[in-house]
C-alpha cells in the first residue's frame, strides 16, 4: 500500500501544496492494516483550524487504502496537538475538538482558500502568457496545455467551476465572469493573492527547517516501513 | 540618523520591545511556546552574523536596548509597542509599564504605546484614560489573539472594541497599531483575517489604524482594504528581514505595498529585539527593487526610502524632524492615497 502517495493527495489549505512536500509527515509506518502517522508543524502556534483540517484529511486518507483497517495519525509540538488528535480520533469534529471555541465546522474555511489558491493560480497562468507576450484567450478550449494550464483547472475543478473547453477562462473566484472593465484590477489583485501565497508557503518551510533542522525533509529520508 | 552616499535618513523604528521571556517568567508551556517561536523567527530570518543564543533572546538589558538601538543601529525615535500576554507569562510578557521605566530614563529615544483589551469592558475603559494620562499616550498596541481565561481572542469590530476605539478618539490616541496573532475566536475563521480592520477603519475615520506585518500572512486581503480606507497604514515588522533571507520576495512586498496603498503609508520596524535595526536599515537603504522585476515593480527612489524609515512615522507621531533630514513636500495631500493606487470600484 502506498501511504506516502495518499497522504501526498492532502494539502495544507493555507499554502496550497501537499503536506509531504511542505515536511509535514515526520513519520510514517504500517504494521498489518495499521498504519501511524505523526505530522509537524512550523511553529507551536499555527492556527490551530489549518492543523485539524490536515490531521483530518491525512486520516481520512490512510483509512481509505485498500488493507488498511486501523490508523492512528498524530500532531506533535503544538498548543493544541491533543484538542486535536481527540477530535479526529474520536470524530467528534472541529466543534467536537474545541467546544468553547468554534462555533462551527471547517467548511466555509476551506472554501475561503480555495478561492486564493483559485486566484493564485490564475496569476500564475497570466503571468506565464506574459512572458511569452500571448493574450489571454476566452474560453479554457483555446488555451494551450502547460503546467500552469492543469494547476488551474485542478483548483476550479475544486471549487466546482465549469472545466469545459468552451467555459470562460476569466471567471472570478465564485464562478462569475469577469467584466472587461475589472479584468486588470482582479488579476492585479490575484497577483497580491499569489504574492502571499508563494511568500506564506516559503516562509513556514524555512520555520520549519529552524524548527527542526535533522528532520526529515524529503520522503524518500522518512523514517518508516515500506509503503 | 543614518548616512550613506551622502544621502542622510531620519530613523524612526515603530515596533520595538523590552521583554522578558525567561522561564522564571512564563506560566507556562504557552509562554515557553511563545518565546521559542520568536526565537525561531529570529534564527529563520537574520544572517548568521547577527544570531543570539536563546539565552540572549529571553530578555534585554537596558544598556544592550540602548547600544542596539541607538549606539550602532542607528534609531533616532524608538516606539514601544506592548504586549501583555499575562496568560502566558507571570508578570506579563512586555507590558507599558515595562516599556515605560525605559522611556522615562530616556525621553528623548522612546515613545511609549499602550494597550488595552475589550474584554475588560468598564474596568478596561477606567485603566485606559490612566494609561494615557500617566504615558501622554499617542498610541495603542492591540493584540486580538492574545488569551483571557476561556476566550482565545476577539474582533476590532467587538461592541466593546468600538467603546473603547471611541474612547481614544476622546484621549486624542490617533494610532492604533493592530496586531493579527495566530488564534482567534471563533477559530472556524481565518485566524488572521483583516477584516475587521476594514470596519473599524470606516467607522473611524479619525484614527490611523497601522497593521502590524502589513497584514502577513494576508497582505492581500490588507492591501485591498488598505487601498479603499486612506487611514490604514502598513507597519513593515516582520516582513523587514525578508529583505536578507529572500530579497526578491522582499521586493514583491514592498512592490504591492507602493501599488495598492502608496509610500506614505509604510512605515518602518525591526520588531526588537527579534531582529536589530542596524543591519535593516543598512540593508533597505542599499537595497534596490531586482533589474528583472523593475518593469513591473518600479524602483525605489531615495526619497521612497527616507519616508518609509522615518518621516512617515515622525508624521503619525510628531516628531520633530531636522530640516535637512526631510523631504520635500508633497504637491499632493499625503492623507489621501495617492501614487498609483487603483480607485476600487464599490
Amino acid at each position: 500500500m502506498n501511504v506516502l502517495a495518499a497522504l501526498g493527495t492532502v494539502r495544507d489549505p493555507e499554502l496550497d501544496e501537499p503536506i509531504t512536500e511542505l515536511g509535514f509527515v515526520s513519520e510514517w509506518s504500517v504494521d498489518g492494516g495499521h498504519v501511524v502517522v505523526r505530522l509537524r508543524l512550523p511553529t507551536y502556534f499555527c492556527a490551530p483550524n489549518f492543523a485539524y483540517l490536515m490531521v483530518a484529511d491525512a486520516n481520512d486518507a490512510v483509512l481509505a487504502l485498500p488493507g488498511v483497517t486501523s490508523a492512528d495519525v498524530k500532531l506533535e509540538d503544538h498548543f493544541a496537538a491533543d484538542a486535536i488528535n481527540a477530535g479526529v480520533a474520536d470524530q467528534t469534529g472541529f466543534v467536537g475538538a474545541f467546544p468553547e471555541q468554534a462555533v462551527e465546522e471547517l467548511t466555509e474555511l476551506r472554501m475561503t482558500f480555495k478561492r486564493k489558491a483559485y486566484l493564485a493560480s490564475l496569476d500564475r497562468l497570466a503571468r506565464k502568457l506574459d512572458r511569452e507576450g500571448k493574450p489571454l484567450p476566452d474560453t479554457l478550449g483555446e488555451l494551450a496545455d502547460c503546467a500552469e494550464r492543469t494547476g488551474l483547472l485542478r483548483r476550479r475543478a475544486d471549487l466546482g467551476l465549469s472545466c469545459d473547453e468552451a467555459a470562460p477562462l476569466l471567471l472570478d473566484e465564485y464562478g462569475e465572469p469577469i467584466p472587461v472593465a475589472r479584468s486588470a484590477l482582479k488579476l492585479r489583485f490575484a497577483r497580491a493573492v499569489r504574492v502571499s501565497v508563494d511568500g506564506n508557503a516559503a516562509f513556514c518551510r524555512g520555520l520549519l527547517t529552524t524548527r527542526y533542522p535533522h528532520g526529515a525533509q524529503h520522503a524518500d529520508t522518512y523514517a518508516g516501513g515500506r509503503g | 540618523m543614518y548616512e550613506k552616499d551622502g544621502e542622510r535618513y531620519f530613523i524612526v523604528d515603530s515596533h520595538i520591545h523590552a521583554w522578558d521571556g525567561r522561564p522564571s517568567n512564563q506560566a507556562n508551556r504557552y509562554g515557553e511556546g511563545f518565546i521559542n517561536c520568536f526565537y525561531d523567527y529570529h534564527r529563520n530570518l537574520s544572517p548568521e552574523s547577527e544570531l543570539w543564543s536563546l539565552k540572549e533572546f529571553w530578555q534585554q538589558s537596558e544598556e544592550r536596548i540602548m547600544h542596539d538601538l541607538f549606539e550602532v543601529g542607528y534609531v533616532d525615535k524608538a516606539i514601544f509597542q506592548p504586549t501583555y500576554l499575562t496568560d502566558f507569562f507571570v508578570n506579563g510578557f512586555n507590558t507599558t509599564e515595562q516599556d515605560g521605566a525605559l522611556a522615562e530614563k530616556h525621553p528623548d529615544r522612546f515613545i511609549v504605546n499602550g494597550s488595552w483589551d475589550p474584554r475588560d469592558g468598564e474596568a478596561g475603559l477606567d485603566r485606559l484614560e490612566e494609561l494615557a494620562a500617566r504615558w501622554s499616550l499617542k498610541g495603542i498596541k492591540l493584540y486580538t489573539a492574545e488569551w483571557k481565561g476561556e476566550s482565545k481572542g476577539w474582533k476590532l469590530s467587538d461592541p466593546w472594541s468600538y467603546r473603547y476605539l471611541e474612547k481614544c478618539q476622546e484621549l486624542g490616541i490617533r494610532n492604533i497599531h493592530v496586531h493579527k496573532g495566530p488564534t482567534i475566536y471563533p477559530l472556524n475563521r481565518d485566524a488572521f483575517d483583516v477584516a475587521d480592520v476594514d470596519d473599524v477603519a470606516s467607522a473611524f475615520p479619525e484614527l490611523r489604524f497601522i497593521v502590524e506585518h502589513v497584514g502577513l500572512p494576508r497582505l492581500e486581503d490588507f492591501c485591498w482594504i488598505a487601498t479603499q480606507e486612506p487611514n490604514v497604514y502598513g507597519g513593515l515588522a516582520v516582513a523587514m528581514p525578508f529583505i536578507h533571507s529572500r530579497p526578491r520576495y522582499f521586493a514583491q512586498i514592498i512592490g504591492e505595498l507602493l501599488y495598492w496603498l502608496d509610500e506614505n503609508r509604510i512605515t518602518f520596524a525591526s520588531d526588537y529585539a527579534i531582529w536589530t535595526p542596524k543591519w535593516l536599515v543598512e540593508s533597505f537603504v542599499d537595497f534596490q527593487i531586482p533589474e528583472d522585476m523593475q518593469g513591473e515593480l518600479g524602483a525605489l527612489t531615495t526619497d521612497v526610502k527616507r519616508k518609509i524609515l522615518g518621516l512617515n512615522a515622525a508624521k503619525l507621531y510628531d516628531i520633530d524632524v531636522p530640516p535637512e533630514l526631510d523631504v520635500a513636500p508633497e504637491p499632493t495631500d499625503s492623507g489621501e492615497a495617492v501614487g498609483s493606487a487603483p480607485k476600487v470600484p464599490a
